[in-house]
């Protein structure tokens, strides 16, 4: 979430040293110790009392008063002038998916395919990657334009591109000068910050519902979802590389006179474009995990092949699309960071002469006109011929998938039964049987401990807030579960984190696994959990971790890579052992990675909370789940998505003010 | 700046040129498809469209994909297939998003918001689909076999411990189902005093995994379930045995102490589709099959590996005699 | 004789407008800066101000003249508040109180546009570290300010190729920022400020990022372009040599404050208090100190046969004559004698810094 950029601030004071006060007071972990066996004694004496728990589908009169809500909202749709305009605009992204897709994907009726076939859109897919990044991406985009057509899913995968370039198109439109914003205002930074960070951890099963009243079915619901989801990442990633611009230069070139707009538009856009690609990147694959939900709602895409699959249990055909999903991200991850390098490369006068490069895709650019009209003309090219090749991997993926449950099935079962009876199940009672005032009164002091006022503060507002939408006990699960999670998270990323750093073989080996970890659509590794660990929390901790780990052992990698060689060298002219070297250099130097890296899976984990709904976590997650599924739940739906944004901002600035209180 | 320029003049190009194309060329064997599509639709004249609420299960894929394969095929309907979860479709109905809703388990509450006596009638009774739902506590066919005893809930309790899982301790755990269903586990389980403790497995796909799994592997494992279900073909779960339901013993849902209740499975439809009438209306009303006719379609779907409209198709061959009935008689 | 006490110093400025005056000027960091200011907080030293009330002073109550021409030396420590007073001057930072004239306009209450009009065409500024835009070749950044005053391509690019002659950049211009040394990187800091030919160039600490002896190059660069362009400059700097080497006058700030303001030999012979005579303690006074500093008056029975000098002859100039000669030197201005140096004098000067460097 937001804490990938916490820029340091920097005071506008002279740099005056300020003295540091020696500090006598006892290590935070110490304390931290205290208020942990404090919460003890006093539980072992209350435990079960106050809980708030209740029975799992007794509602409150909040819940009902937003589900009432709701209702009078679908009851005034057809006066409602907000509706009317939303409606309108929902209608104008329908009709742009449809003409792309009837341009490239679907039918266009009578016509018994679309206005363009397969090969002619796979070569002028591959002529713009040839145009815009060369001819090795090039390959990789006609590779995997075929890939989806090998597979069998040829017009769900155009669908998807078709929905995520609308998508990101808006985003870039409503993203670009919000982030413009945030970066020149700091009086707005913070109030937007609070929105985006809204926007990414509300669960999308909250808002799914009240985008199709607003926006209609299908594509339009697939959009303006998607963009939610997928906007947060760019506006805060562009926000933060026009904000951090060198601000000597800003100096120097404001010396010369210049206006608001030209800084902007000479200065600060053509400087933070690496760091904007990057936001653009991360919003483009944010778009594409959207893929599956959207499917919930009839968004076109790859995600309904994989609901499908779902729907009849059925790990390989769940794989092929999921697979493709994965393929398409890489493509398009490679091809925009490749553009944005090669126009750097072209602009400095590099990557060959201009005159062969345009011979180059000239005749390319023959070739796919014949490509093209070929494929109007002849079914062959206009319409993928049919292959076994999709069925064939969906069966040996569910063969593979039994054997891995047959033969682990037993290993598994005494992992499970040894993380929740050894770590969850006291956690959980801790926190959950605790009476409410408890652990609230014991989360409070932690935060202050580990955060002092700046953690202290948010808390409150938050457990308050909490308590107020009155899912006490749910939430206090959800809570345990989380941190469960992350602590195994955080063992993976240490374990993997460390060794790719040290050995570039590991990290060659072990990150296309990561990649896919992260853009895999998480129904499709569902059911085999589910079969491994029946379900159950552990199943969702499980799911939790195979999403957040990658992320926490990427980030952690890169920052053991990024401790300094001369201290490296230092430490091994000392003699230190490869141990030491890990625990008494490269770890905590790496301190501010490992921070980020708890903090960004901790937040990645409660992302997969609703997930855990579906595959027999309850609390929360399940909470949201229902108010998806039946109508009068909408209301207790939408208290636990609020649950859950509260939980998440609560962790995020208790690990936030704690790192930096730490860092002081 | 520059590059950008070039990049867009680039961009320009493309599209200058899939238009020449798309103006110069076309013609060939797809012409002729073509020109054959529009012959058979003014054939058989103009059904309109059909737009069909396709709910995430496989028993809907069964319904709603015949259904729709008869209107296109023998109607000359265009069916639009959309793939929706229950609310999102009831809300579609004063739209004009979506037609029909081809099977419904029971929703009191959207009926309440949706249908003329109280709602805004945006949405009506289509009638029963013929199917019966069953819905109770089921446990895996090995299980019955072994310990015939469980299908009694007074001998539950006897079996707790074996139930039981790392998660729920001393006491057996009970798998709540899909929270797409309305569920009293906890109350009956309170009320009938048993030593169980639910866990709601949150999905369809994670119930009948964890059914699965505990037939394979010969495991402790009751559960919420219900037929008509594409599961039953491979694995017939037997069927325990609650104090039977009679009127009013759900209605306080605190209360609750007896089995489900069977389930007139119904269609429902768009009141301003309805009243436009056509074929396609007629057929959808008339629509009605059995347990037994659902289960096969479902069978070629989940188990066949077949598409939904292979499967549609698959049955359709062989069933004339059925479909043929539902046939509008104008 | 001393007039480097006086703080409002107004050499080099008599019978003309300045072309740089500033008045009374302030600079606390912090909320409510502006309400300390006249109140007996202002007194305040740094340390107990930002105890009392967590603002921090940057510029004390500064006020000072730069005459047409020439070369401003303001140096001090890192903090002393050099970096931000330079900033105030054009408002790249809000002054908290005083007056700033520049050619005559006053800067503190000009408007937005105003002001970009003066940073336009009036002053240009060199920083340590460069501050040029990546993203573009040599000669766009030298074209930068002409750019953003709207000057067409072709005007402003062979505006811009005269002045990377002129900083010695030929056959550059097509290069990217990164593809050069750090000397050549400043001589492009140095190109684009002077591109839009202003009448006051700022210097911030230009030369403290490059190695010594490309920084010995450079200063040898900026008092060739003096020189030749005459142009008012106000240099930034930490290094008293270059201070010295570039001033025509030095301004020493601490915390903030004047300390003293004076030419480079006034500050080397008479320190206003320990911080500067701690400052200059390690500066060979020989290359700096001047006759004036070291002659006594002239006795009756004074030899006239010694060689006749003035009294702004520097000392190490001075020595070889003077020791050449039997007679001690006569120090002659405007045709009056003023003073005599003896032998010992000049020896006491050259073999005390010897001591001092060995």
């Amino acid at each position: 979430m937001s804490a990938t950029l916490t820029p340091p601030r920097t005071s506008p004071e002279p740099d005056t040293p300020t003295p540091v006060a020696p500090r006598r007071s006892l290590p935070r972990v110490v304390w931290a110790g205290v208020v942990v066996a404090v919460w003890i004694v006093v539980w072992v004496f209350t435990r079960g009392q106050n809980t708030l728990a209740r029975p799992t589908r007794e509602r409150t009169d909040l819940m009902d008063s937003f589900t009432g809500f709701r209702n009078d909202v679908i009851a005034s749709r057809d006066t409602n002038p907000l509706i009317q305009f939303t409606y309108a605009l929902g209608e104008w992204f329908v009709s742009v998916v449809d003409f792309f897709q009837r341009m490239l994907a679907e039918p266009n009726l009578p016509r018994p395919v679309p206005e363009i076939g397969w090969l002619g859109v796979t070569a002028i897919a591959a002529w713009i990657a040839l145009a815009i990044a060369g001819w090795r991406i090039s390959l990789l985009v006609a590779a995997s334009f075929v890939s989806f057509g090998l597979f069998g899913y040829w017009s769900d995968s155009i669908d998807l591109l078709i929905v995520t370039f609308v998508a990101v198109a808006v985003s870039v439109v409503i993203g670009m000068p919000v982030a413009i914003w945030i970066a020149s205002s700091r009086r707005a930074e913070r109030p937007v910050t609070v929105v985006l960070d809204l926007m990414q951890t509300m669960p999308t099963f909250v808002y799914l519902l009240p985008i199709v009243l607003f926006f209609g079915i299908g594509a339009s619901a697939a959009v303006v979802s998607t963009l939610i989801y997928a906007m947060p990442p760019l506006i805060r990633i562009a926000g933060h590389g026009i904000r951090t611009v060198s601000p000597t230069t800003i100096e120097a070139t404001d010396s010369a006179g210049q206006t608001f707009w030209q800084r902007l538009r000479k200065v600060q856009l053509p400087m933070a474009r690496p760091t904007i690609v990057v936001g653009l990147n991360q919003t483009i694959m944010a778009a594409l995990a959207m893929a599956t939900l959207a499917a919930y709602v009839n968004g076109p895409g790859l995600g309904k092949p994989v609901l499908n699959a779902l729907v009849r249990v059925d790990i390989g055909g769940a794989f092929v699309p999921g697979a493709l999903i994965v393929v398409m991200a890489i493509m398009l991850d490679r091809t925009t960071t490749a553009a944005s390098q090669r126009g750097e490369l072209i602009a400095r006068g590099g990557g060959g002469s201009a005159r062969q490069r345009r011979i180059v895709l000239g005749v390319a650019g023959v070739v796919t006109i014949v490509a093209v009209w070929l494929s109007r003309y002849s079914f062959w090219a206009a319409e993928f011929p049919a292959t076994e090749t999709g069925r064939a991997v969906a069966d040996a993926v569910n063969t593979g998938a039994d054997w891995v449950v047959a033969t682990f099935g037993t290993l598994t079962e005494a992992l499970k039964d040894a993380v929740t009876i050894g770590l969850l199940n006291p956690l959980e009672a801790l926190l959950a049987q605790s009476p409410w005032w408890l652990s609230a009164l014991a989360i409070l002091a932690l935060a202050f401990v580990f955060g002092r006022l700046r953690a202290l503060l948010p808390t409150v507002v938050c457990l308050a807030g909490i308590r107020f939408f009155d899912l006490w006990n749910h939430a206090m699960q959800t809570l345990s579960m989380t941190l469960v999670a992350t602590m195994l998270v955080m063992v993976l990323a240490l374990v993997f984190g460390v060794w790719m750093a040290r050995s570039p073989r590991a990290d060659v080996a072990i990150r296309p696994f990561l990649d896919a970890g992260q853009t895999i659509p998480p129904f499709v590794y569902l059911i085999p959990v589910l079969a491994l660990f029946g379900p159950s929390k552990f199943t969702a901790i499980t799911a939790a971790i195979i999403y957040a780990a990658p992320a926490a052992i990427k980030l952690l990698a890169d920052g053991v890579k990024a401790v300094s060689p001369t201290t490296l060298e230092a430490s091994r002219a000392s003699g230190a052992t490869s141990w030491q070297e890990i625990l008494k250099v490269q770890l905590p130097m790496a301190r501010g990675s490992i921070v980020l890296a708890a903090n960004q899976g901790l937040l990645f984990v409660l992302a997969m909370v609703v997930i855990g709904g579906l595959v027999g976590a309850g609390a929360l997650g399940y909470d949201v789940v229902l108010g998806f599924s039946r109508s009068e739940e909408w209301g207790r739906g939408a208290v636990a998505g609020i649950t859950i944004v509260l939980l998440g901002i609560m962790i995020d600035r208790i690990a936030r003010a704690s790192a930096d209180y730490k860092a002081t | 700046m520059r590059i950008m320029q070039r990049r867009s003049r680039r961009l320009l190009a493309v599209g200058a040129l899939s238009a020449l194309t798309l103006t110069a060329c076309g013609g060939g064997a797809i012409d002729e498809e073509t020109q054959a599509n529009e012959e058979q639709q003014s054939e058989l004249g103009d059904c309109g469209e059909i737009n069909m609420a396709v709910n995430p299960w496989v028993g809907f894929y069964a319904d709603a994909y015949v259904v729709g394969h008869i209107a296109e095929q023998e109607l000359g309907c265009t069916v639009n297939y959309k793939e929706l979860k229950e609310d999102v479709s009831w809300q579609g109905f004063g739209t004009g998003e979506v037609d029909v809703v081809i099977e419904d388990w029971g929703h009191p509450d959207l009926e309440k918001q949706f249908f003329d006596d109280q709602g805004d009638g945006s949405a009506m009774d289509g009638g029963p689909t013929g199917n019966t739902g069953i819905i109770g506590w089921y446990v895996p066919p090995w299980l019955a076999e072994e310990h015939p005893e469980v299908l009694d809930y007074e001998n539950l309790n006897d079996f707790a411990k074996d139930f039981a899982t790392s998660e729920t301790g001393s006491k057996g755990q009970f798998l709540g189902a899909d929270p797409s269903y309305v569920q009293f586990d906890e109350a009956i389980i309170d009320n009938l005093g048993l030593d169980f403790e639910v866990v709601f497995s949150g999905s369809e796909a994670a119930s009948i995994t964890a059914f699965q799994q505990a037939e394979e592997k010969k495991e402790f494992l009751i559960g919420y379930f219900y037929e008509p279900q594409w599961l039953f073909a491979d694995l017939p779960l037997a069927k325990v045995a609650l104090p039977p339901y009679e009127d009013g013993c759900q209605d306080d849902p605190a209360k609750v102490d007896c089995d489900y209740p069977e389930t007139e499975l119904k269609k429902i439809l768009s009141t301003s589709w309805v009243e436009e009438g056509g074929p396609g209306v007629e057929l959808v009303q008339n629509f009605s099959w059995s347990n037994d006719d659902q289960n096969v379609v479902a069978k070629y779907i989940s188990e066949d590996g077949l598409s939904n409209e292979d499967a549609a198709t698959k049955w359709v061959e062989e069933n004339e005699d059925i479909w043929q009935q539902w046939m509008p008689t104008s | 004789m001393n007039r480097s006490d006086n703080v409002h110093d107004d050499r080099g400025t008599a019978g003309q407008e300045a072309a740089l005056s500033v008045r009374n000027l302030w600079k606390i960091f912090g909320k409510g800066a502006d309400r300390i200011i006249g109140t007996p907080d202002a007194e305040l030293s740094r340390a107990e101000l930002k105890e009392k009330t967590g603002c921090v002073v940057g510029v004390r109550d500064v006020s000072f003249d730069v005459a047409p021409g020439e070369v401003f030396v303001v140096m001090g420590l890192s903090g002393s508040g050099k970096s931000t007073l330079v900033r105030c001057l054009t408002r790249l930072i809000e002054p908290t109180a005083g007056d700033v004239v520049i050619d005559g306009q006053d800067v503190t209450t000009a408007g937005e546009s105003q002001l970009r009009e003066l940073r336009r065409h009036h002053t240009s500024m060199v920083f340590q570290h460069f501050g040029l835009l990546p993203h573009r070749q040599v000669i766009d950044n030298v074209a930068f300010g002409l750019e953003v005053r709207g000057e067409g391509k072709s005007d402003r690019r062979s505006r811009a190729a005269e002045i990377v002659d002129l900083v010695g950049l030929s056959g550059f211009e097509r290069s990217y920022p990164d593809q050069l040394s750090g000397g050549m990187q400043q001589r492009v800091g140095l190109a684009r400020a002077l591109a839009n030919d202003p009448s006051l160039l700022l210097f911030d600490e230009p030369f403290s990022a490059l190695d010594p002896l490309i920084r010995r190059d450079m200063q040898n660069e900026v008092i060739r372009l003096h020189q030749e362009l005459g142009k008012t400059m106000v240099f930034i700097t930490h290094d008293l040599a270059e201070a010295l080497k570039l001033g025509d006058r030095i301004m020493i700030l601490r915390d903030g404050a004047i300390v003293q303001v004076g030419t480079p030999d006034e500050v080397v012979a008479r320190p206003a208090d320990d911080y500067v005579k701690d400052f200059v303690s390690d500066v060979p006074r020989s290359h700096v100190l001047t006759l004036k500093w070291v002659m006594r008056e002239p006795r009756p029975d004074d030899s006239t046969e010694g060689p006749v000098m003035s009294s702004d002859t520097i000392v190490r100039q001075a020595a070889q004559a003077a020791l050449a000669s039997e007679h001690p030197v006569r120090v002659v201005d405007d045709g009056r004698l003023v003073g005599i140096v003896d032998d010992d004098a000049i020896l006491r000067v050259v073999v005390a810094e010897e001591a001092v460097t060995a």
